[in-house]
């Protein structure tokens, strides 16, 4: 689609252009609470005997990809499914700990559909598209239905009935749970649902293979190009509607709580098709991660936050004390900063101040804990107090499984020495651009769960994730995409389409030359360095002066990059150096969109904090007037400068509010 | 700390395979076995060799790609998943042997990565409740006992590693798809294929070349999440109730 660019404005900033503003989202008018019901009933209905001869093919098997996968099987459609593991049951969704929201009620302590959706819209600091999150709230209750009805094992009281915890600072108790793995428990629901219906004959199923390519022919997206990780075979799949539910892109850090293969390939090709990126620089930094301990570290490992209800966060006050065992360090030496700079909350202020503030004291040399790269990274989180006060029986009763878990990964025992603990990446909210029907720029091309960006704005609330992919897969996702293919049948693409063909060819070059650059750095270590640079500078704190050294220094690593890696082996067979590199390489340039995202919006919102929007108590400061819209981003073509496009957020049903944690 | 490693190597299904021997002198502590082994394909790689191929995915002992069997154990000497496991369960100095998981169900692919297809057919048979998106109750329509609703869960917690079978001297899977059988078989939703599941599964089992149990109880043992062994209990009363044409 690059020959359709809008060339748009002048460089602004030097950096990017500006194309023509989106003003249609394909929302139905009428009343918040009617919208939904009337897009299910204006959507075209596809005949059931039409629905086998109609195919849809989904990458990704996690909680939105695999839940899509089983209930368009479930109606007829012909669906190929594809994930890059050895198992649809491995996806990411998996290790989501929390919970799961749903404007249930059945506490009976207030919540509604509406209160949902003004939490979401408030907790992801008025970024998000209002037709899109109470479509969210409103499908939540379904949800819980669907995974009971499965066999989805949640907490219960002793009266049988489910139990539901507050999750995330809410006022209300709307979320569902097992015990700390619900990730887990939702996705096993939807990949047997998705199993069954691989038994029935309506999924095919296509585990270790990885999506190279979106092929686009007339402008609609019609199938992928994939490659067979086992085999090394480059196949091409062509269908009537691609939807790619392939996950967030918080790999780009190196470090980070996703899995090590969770990659935004199939975003990032897609992406380079056509399809506009939505908001990259909204990133999600949660604060009680377990630190790294050194350069041999893989990946980062989520805790909780819970934890922070009873244990106390503190840094010693003078740096020389910083290597001390924490034991020996008098009360008056202590700096519990949360306490002292936020009375009011105190250790529970939100993630991205809890993780902002622990930064800034490492930085300022009170880090503890083993020194990477010469600086200390971790603050106490400290059980002390909470021992003393409720007992340790106590304690391990609310948060054994944790304690457990920081021992195994640590060595250290948390019942008699405070917790060391660190922010990292775990979420990311930006994705790609999608409309009220969840398609993207491409006609043809869909985008649910974490991969778009629709639902959480600037921030993401707790419980809120797995809510979002499970309402995208199950309910909205089967109710928009018949719509489309409700305009078939569609043309039938031969395999030696110039379309294809040319993806096809696209796809071996680019392996071609990772095997036969044979230069000296492995790619993990493009990898790390890519994740240094975007850590430091398109972080947790972000400066115009730091994006703009950031994106010069993403752009020298990508020319290094493409002359200087090492990829050994061959492209035939399993070979998992070649699988990295191509994600590396999409991940040098997300990095830079990234930081020209973060760049051009000038404000600090939710999970984007900008240095230089900020109150006079240091609190991030939103710019309703100048950027209170959606930056959809255009591909610009290699070497050329990205195209925004500004959706404008209006808000007719919630009054925007800045928010105050003093 | 300095460690000797010996690897299992095969470069595909049709090659023989053999152990090959490996140095890393200089290993922290608090490295997980895995970034253990990034490490050494990191010197690998620099060497100009190919590097170690194993699966992992998530790193926190959930997603239950990641498995292989060192010094003879799956997943090691502790009870956890292979990249819960840290370099300090061993000593400096210590000789440390490699091999994937040991199955004719799990053909090798290549060095340490093994092909678990056949655990997701004996699910696609019958491990999974038939409930078509949107035609469920209210989820508060069915109340279940909280003991029922908790054993339910302990069984659901299989993470589908393998390490049951490879423990196994039978290489029998008894122990995933007991906890499958416990899992649904202990709500309501699951009753009404009930019978039909276990016979199916089971089929599947025995057709994939798994073996039968003998109760050892090396499956349970293994096993990073605890599974018990009774929940092969339970799928051999299920398989007999359904066997005889009814429950009772």
């Amino acid at each position: 689609m690059t020959d359709t660019v809008t060339r748009g404005t002048d460089l602004v900033d030097g950096i990017y252009r500006e194309g023509a503003p989106i003003t249609d989202t394909k929302a139905p008018s009428g009343d918040i609470a009617d919208k939904w019901t009337t897009r299910k009933f204006e959507a075209a209905l596809v005949n059931p005997a039409n629905r086998r001869k109609l195919s849809v093919i989904i990458v990704g098997t996690g909680l939105a990809g695999a839940s899509a996968g089983a209930t368009l099987g479930e109606a007829g459609y012909r669906v190929k499914s594809f994930c890059y593991q050895d198992s649809p049951r491995r996806a990411h969704s998996i290790a989501a700990q929390g919970g799961i929201n749903a404007a249930k009620n059945y506490k009976g302590d207030g919540d509604s559909v509406h209160r949902l959706f003004y939490d979401t819209v408030k907790g992801g600091d008025y970024r998000s598209r209002e037709t899109n999150v109470y479509r969210l709230a409103e499908v939540s209750a379904d949800i819980i239905d669907q995974c009971v009805a499965q066999g989805v094992p949640f907490a219960r009281e002793y009266g049988g009935l489910l139990d539901n915890r507050s999750f995330g600072g809410v006022q209300v108790s709307r979320t569902f749970y097992a015990r700390g793995q619900t990730g887990q428990q939702l996705l096993i629901g939807a990949y047997q649902a998705l199993e069954r219906q691989i038994a029935a004959g309506t999924v095919e199923m296509f585990a270790r293979h990885e999506m190279l390519e979106l092929v686009v022919v007339d402008g609609k997206a019609r199938g992928i190009i994939a490659r067979d990780m086992v085999t090394g075979e480059i196949e091409t799949h062509l269908a009537d509607a691609v939807v790619l539910a392939s996950g967030g892109y918080g790999n780009v850090f190196f470090l980070s709580t996703n899995a090590m293969g969770c990659n935004v390939t199939a975003s990032w090709r897609a992406h380079r098709k056509g399809a506009h990126f939505a908001n990259p620089c909204y990133t999600q930094i949660h604060p009680t991660c377990i630190p790294q301990t050194g350069e041999h570290q893989s990946k980062l490992t989520l805790m909780s936050e819970s934890l922070r209800n009873d244990g106390r966060i503190w840094v010693p006050k003078n740096a020389e004390d910083c290597d001390k065992d924490p034991r020996e360090i008098a009360e008056d030496d202590r700096d519990y900063y949360l306490e002292r700079i936020y009375p009011g909350f105190g250790n529970l202020v939100p993630r991205d101040i809890a993780s902002r503030q622990a930064k800034n004291m490492c930085d300022e040399g009170r880090g503890v804990g083993p020194a990477v790269d010469g600086v200390r990274r971790g603050v106490y989180l400290d059980f002390g107090d909470a021992i003393e006060r409720l007992g340790e029986d106590a304690v391990r009763s609310k948060y054994g499984n944790l304690f457990d878990m920081y021992q195994q990964i640590t060595g250290e025992n948390p019942y008699q020495v405070p917790m060391r603990i660190y922010p990292a990446v775990h979420y990311t909210m930006g994705g790609l651009w999608v409309d009220y029907d969840l398609q993207s720029s491409i006609p043809g091309l869909f985008v649910t769960g974490e991969a778009n960006f629709s639902d959480h704005g600037a921030n993401r609330l707790g419980a809120s994730a797995l809510m979002q992919g499970l309402a995208d897969g199950y309910f909205v996702l089967p109710n928009t995409i018949r719509d489309y293919l409700a305009q078939g049948p569609f043309t039938t693409i031969a395999g030696d389409d110039p379309a294809v063909a040319e993806a096809v060819q696209g796809v071996q070059e680019r392996i071609d030359t990772f095997l036969s650059i044979n230069g000296t750095r492995s790619v993990d270590s493009y990898h790390k360095a890519l994740g240094k640079i975007m850590w430091e500078k398109c972080g947790m704190e972000r400066t115009e002066e730091g994006l703009r050294e950031a994106i010069e220094e993403i752009r020298a690593l990508r020319e290094d990059f493409w002359s200087n890696v090492r990829v050994l082996g061959s492209a035939e067979g399993l070979n998992q150096s070649l699988e990295k590199a191509g994600r590396v390489a999409d991940f040098l340039e997300l990095g830079e969109l990234m930081c020209i995202d973060a760049l051009h919006r000038n404000e600090s919102c939710g999970g984007h904090f900008r240095a230089e929007s900020q109150t006079e108590d240091g609190e991030a400061l939103r710019h309703d007037d100048e950027y209170a819209y959606v930056a959809a981003w255009e591909w610009g073509g290699d070497g050329e400068a990205p195209v925004l496009h500004k959706e404008d957020l209006v808000y007719d049903f919630i009054e925007l509010k800045q928010r105050s944690y003093k | 700390m300095r460690i000797a490693l010996k690897i299992w190597r095969q470069d595909g299904p049709a090659d023989d395979g053999r152990m090959v021997d490996y140095q890393l002198p200089d290993v922290s502590e608090d490295s997980s076995f895995l970034e253990m082994l990034d490490l050494l394909n990191e010197q690998l790689i620099d060497k100009g060799e190919e590097p170690v191929a194993f699966d992992s995915d998530c790193r926190e002992g959930i997603c239950g790609m990641c498995g292989v069997v060192i010094n003879g154990e799956a997943h090691g000497p502790e009870r956890t998943t292979t990249c819960q496991l840290h370099m300090r369960s061993f000593n400096d100095g210590d000789e440390i042997v490699i091999e994937p998981w040991r199955a004719d169900p799990f053909p090798v692919i290549k060095d340490l990565c093994v092909d678990r297809s056949s655990f997701d057919r004996i699910i696609q048979a019958g491990g999974f409740i038939s409930a078509n998106t949107g035609s469920a109750p209210d989820a508060h329509a069915t109340a279940v006992p909280k003991e029922d609703a908790d054993r339910a869960f302990m069984a659901a917690e299989c993470i589908g590693c393998g390490a049951c079978v490879a423990a196994c001297p039978n290489a029998s899977a008894m122990l995933f798809m007991g906890s499958k059988v416990t899992h649904l078989g202990e709500l309501p939703q699951g009753q009404p294929e009930r019978e039909a599941r276990v016979l199916q599964m089971t089929a599947q089992h025995d057709l994939e070349g798994f073996g039968g149990c003998t109760n050892l109880g090396e499956c349970s043992r293994a096993c990073p999440k605890g599974i018990p062994l009774n929940v092969i209990s339970q799928l051999n009363g299920d398989y007999r109730r359904a066997g005889y044409g009814g429950r009772d």
